[in-house]
């Protein structure tokens, strides 16, 4: 498990525009670089990471992102979406060696 | 005319606000150096990444270890009262080892002698973590070495080690963070070397790191053999730049480019 930083509001008017930040660790390993054996270090990338929103019926991608090796480790994420209805805000990491991490947060919408 | 008359009042205005410049303290943070991108980026706790490993530290705080089965908290209780402005102190002098320690070397000496674990690993993530969040608990408050008198003895030989040259470039510490602050090598600004936001998030290191790291890096640039981890060297260096930046403002865990 990672750790992560996600930054949202909690409570937003119905039609605003709302800003969600999110900060994983993660050492982003691109692949190309050797340690100090002269090995290569095997690539260790998030690939991808998705938010959903569900809002008690809907669950829709608002965002999602694919990350590459010239992302910088511990990749910071901001984007907007649309406060609809009250719901769930479900962000999940892919990345290689099968790494995957889900978190979420609550949303209430007036 | 009127250009003129502006040229003037600029002219009679200047010499009082240059007066007033110089009796201000003129150190400068590593802060103060930053871009304003890297600046908000250390502002923002959302978008610091050290606070990842504040995160981890706070695990750590309440996590039982060792024989003891005692945790951080078990003794200390919470960190925001306890651990206020313990790392603005440090290094400190250790009565029991009758030497100065810095923070992580009084970290570790609690894990073994009241926890009964083994000491952290030098520079590990969970030493960072432990040392990030403590030294988290003391921002905002100015950098206050305790006025012990058997410190001065580490504190003298770490001014020596700072305007001491060394390397194959033959640099003092002092060449260019004293003589040179604020201006550049290659495309970076030459801070004033005070140590107020470690252990810090460094974009060059895509990690936190802790001083010592920071130091060893310096030494590396002027083609000087590093002291190795844990050197007494790097307490009396530590020792020396937490008296030459007293009264600064501690911001860790800083970001820094």
């Amino acid at each position: 498990m990672a750790r992560t930083l996600i930054t949202s509001p909690k409570t937003a008017k119905r039609g605003e525009i709302i800003e969600i930040r999110t900060l994983i660790a993660h050492p982003m390993e691109t692949g190309y670089r050797r340690g100090d054996d002269g090995a290569v270090l095997p690539r260790n990338l998030i690939r991808r990471l998705s938010c959903r929103y569900f809002d008690g019926h809907d669950d829709v991608e608002v965002f999602s992102a694919e990350l590459f090796p010239a992302i910088a480790a511990n990749p910071y994420i901001a984007f907007f979406t649309v406060a609809t209805a009250s719901g769930t805000l479900r962000f999940t990491w892919q990345g290689d060696n099968g790494f995957t991490q889900t978190e979420s947060v609550e949303l209430t919408v007036a | 005319m009127k250009a003129l008359n502006v040229a003037l009042l600029v002219a009679l205005l200047a010499p009082p606000l240059a007066a007033h410049a110089a009796d201000a303290d003129p150190r400068r943070t590593g802060y103060d150096f930053m871009t304003p991108q890297v600046q908000a980026m250390q502002r923002d706790d959302a978008a610091n990444p050290a606070m990842l490993a504040v995160q981890d530290g706070a695990a750590l705080w309440e996590r039982p270890a060792g024989a003891s089965d005692k945790s951080c908290a078990s003794c200390h209780g919470a960190a925001a009262t306890s651990m206020r402005g313990v790392a603005a102190r440090y290094p400190a002098f250790d009565a029991a080892q009758q030497r100065p320690l810095d923070l992580r070397q009084r970290i570790n000496a609690c894990r073994v002698d009241h926890q009964h674990a083994a000491p952290f690993a030098t520079e590990s993530a969970d030493q960072l973590a432990i040392e990030g969040f403590v030294a988290l608990q003391s921002r905002g408050m100015a950098i206050a070495p305790p006025a012990d008198a058997r410190l001065q003895p580490a504190i003298e030989r770490g001014a020596r080690l700072f305007n001491q040259r060394m390397g194959q470039l033959d640099f003092s510490c002092a060449q260019c963070h004293d003589d040179h602050a604020g201006q550049r090598l290659g495309g970076s600004t030459i801070p004033q070397a005070h140590p107020t936001g470690y252990p810090l998030y460094r974009l060059e290191w895509q990690a936190v790191g802790s001083l010592q790291r920071r130091l060893r890096g310096c030494m590396a640039g002027v083609r000087a053999e590093p002291f190795a981890y844990g050197a007494p060297e790097w307490v009396e260096l530590e020792s020396y730049l937490a008296r030459r930046a007293a009264g600064l403002r501690m911001d860790a865990p800083a970001v820094r480019p």
